[in-house]
């Protein structure tokens, strides 16, 4: 790993500290994978897991869905993306995230009674 | 100024063709049946996402007397309406095919009780998205289909038997051919449906994946009313000339677009039981294309 890497991974891992101690331990940093944020997320009903996590700005990011049960659906408003989650696929989603804050995301397939709460919260810091 | 008209709360809405009254009472305006009797005007009664099946004592403790109390708050009406529209959310959802159905039978006997005996239904997604309709069919027929009534022409949408709220490919050419064959530029018409068509709060997914697709469908002809449910709230807005209305729930209310971070069912209040439940009636002014809305509670005021 190159020492510039090894930069960007620690101060991945300080924010993300910073988050999680502001925040309680639900926060979940990305994993750096050859320059990208790489999260992988679990889709089942009615939850994503992680349902909180936490990349930084300006670096592209990858997110991993996969679905335990049933079809799903991923949905990023603030930042134009949305994928459908298929048991026994992965179903990969890249963006470069250009703002900070906190964003919401949601399954947007109807999938049963608890639906509505099906959520999470992206965190993209500085 | 009838009595209805003084103790209404009567909120203008300029340049959308519509009136909106706020009321306490169910007593309606006793000029309107001599008016009525003098042109195609009439009016329906929209009751909206009842969700016959929930259960949530916080949210509804009466969730098995709620529609029940609406039913015969419809039938104490002095004139009654031509017709009743549900917009869709009519059961509870469930995995349970036979519950599924069970909810369907029980919901279909409780409003057998209407007088009214010309009723118009249509799925919302708790009803037909985990199936495609399969459930609904059985018990209520088409998903989409087209009635008229005194110079109006109704069209029911579907845009949520395709979980991912799309009212798809093959439905707007059905709707494009029922517009080139059935309705000149200037015919009135309403569509009803249960999502909204247009991008409400995309954070709450409270749109209709291609609903642009069928706004601009509608966009040429010159008289267009969207009523749908959902959002379990009254809504008003315009999309160019198209103005789109949203009814109360008869289970629970929910919060205004993007008011609060999460989409959460607003807790019972012991102290303003029913609040934000309630239906409505829709007087249509066929001459004018206009149309009255008037909001009731689930009780009497």
């Amino acid at each position: 790993m190159s020492m510039k890497k090894i930069l960007h991974c620690a101060l991945l891992v300080a924010a993300s500290a910073g988050l999680f101690l502001q925040q309680g331990a639900t926060q979940f940093a990305a994993e750096m994978r050859n320059d990208e944020q790489v999260i992988r997320i679990s889709a089942s009903t009615f939850e994503y897991k992680p349902s909180e996590f936490t990349v930084k700005k300006g670096v592209p990011v990858t997110l991993e869905l996969i679905s335990v049960d049933r079809h799903h659906g991923f949905k990023l408003p603030a930042f134009h993306l949305r994928a459908d989650i298929t048991p026994g696929a992965v179903e990969k989603v890249r963006f470069v995230p250009d703002q900070a804050g906190k964003f919401t995301f949601f399954c947007d397939v109807f999938c049963g009674d608890g639906h509505e709460d099906m959520a999470g919260t992206l965190t993209v810091i500085e | 100024m009838s009595d209805l008209m003084n103790r209404r709360d009567l909120l203008k809405l300029a340049g959308m063709g519509v009136a909106v009254f706020v009321t306490g009472t169910t007593v309606r305006a006793g000029g309107s049946a001599q008016k009525k009797n003098e042109s195609n005007d009439f009016y329906f009664v929209q009751l909206s996402d009842t969700h016959w099946g929930f259960n949530g004592p916080n949210i509804n403790p009466d969730s098995q007397g709620t529609l029940k109390k609406a039913v015969a708050a419809v039938n104490g009406l002095d004139e009654q309406p031509d017709f009743v529209v549900f917009t869709g959310d009519l059961t509870q959802t469930t995995d349970d095919r036979k519950i599924r159905r069970d909810r369907m039978a029980e919901f279909r006997d409780i409003v057998s009780q209407l007088r009214v005996k010309t009723v118009r239904f249509m799925p919302g997604e708790h009803d037909a998205s985990l199936d495609r309709g399969e459930a609904y069919h059985e018990f209520f027929g088409d998903l989409h289909y087209t009635f008229d009534h005194n110079g109006v022409h109704f069209i029911v949408l579907d845009n949520v038997s395709d979980p991912m709220a799309a009212v798809g490919e093959k439905q707007l050419q059905w709707l494009q051919a029922d517009l080139l064959q059935q309705v000149k530029n200037d015919t009135r018409i309403v569509v009803l449906t249960h999502r909204p068509l247009f991008d409400l709060a995309p954070d709450w997914d409270w749109a209709t994946r291609d609903g642009a697709a069928v706004i601009d469908t509608l966009m040429p002809f010159q008289n267009v009313t969207v009523l749908y449910g959902h959002i379990h709230q009254e809504h008003h807005h315009m999309t160019g000339h198209i103005a789109h209305h949203s009814a109360r729930s008869l289970m629970w209310a929910l919060p205004q677009p993007g008011s609060t971070p999460k989409k959460a069912q607003i807790p019972w209040n012991a102290a303003e039981p029913y609040k934000g439940l309630g239906f409505r009636n829709v007087e249509a002014e066929v001459a004018e294309a206009r149309y009255e809305i008037q909001e009731f509670p689930i009780t009497r005021g």
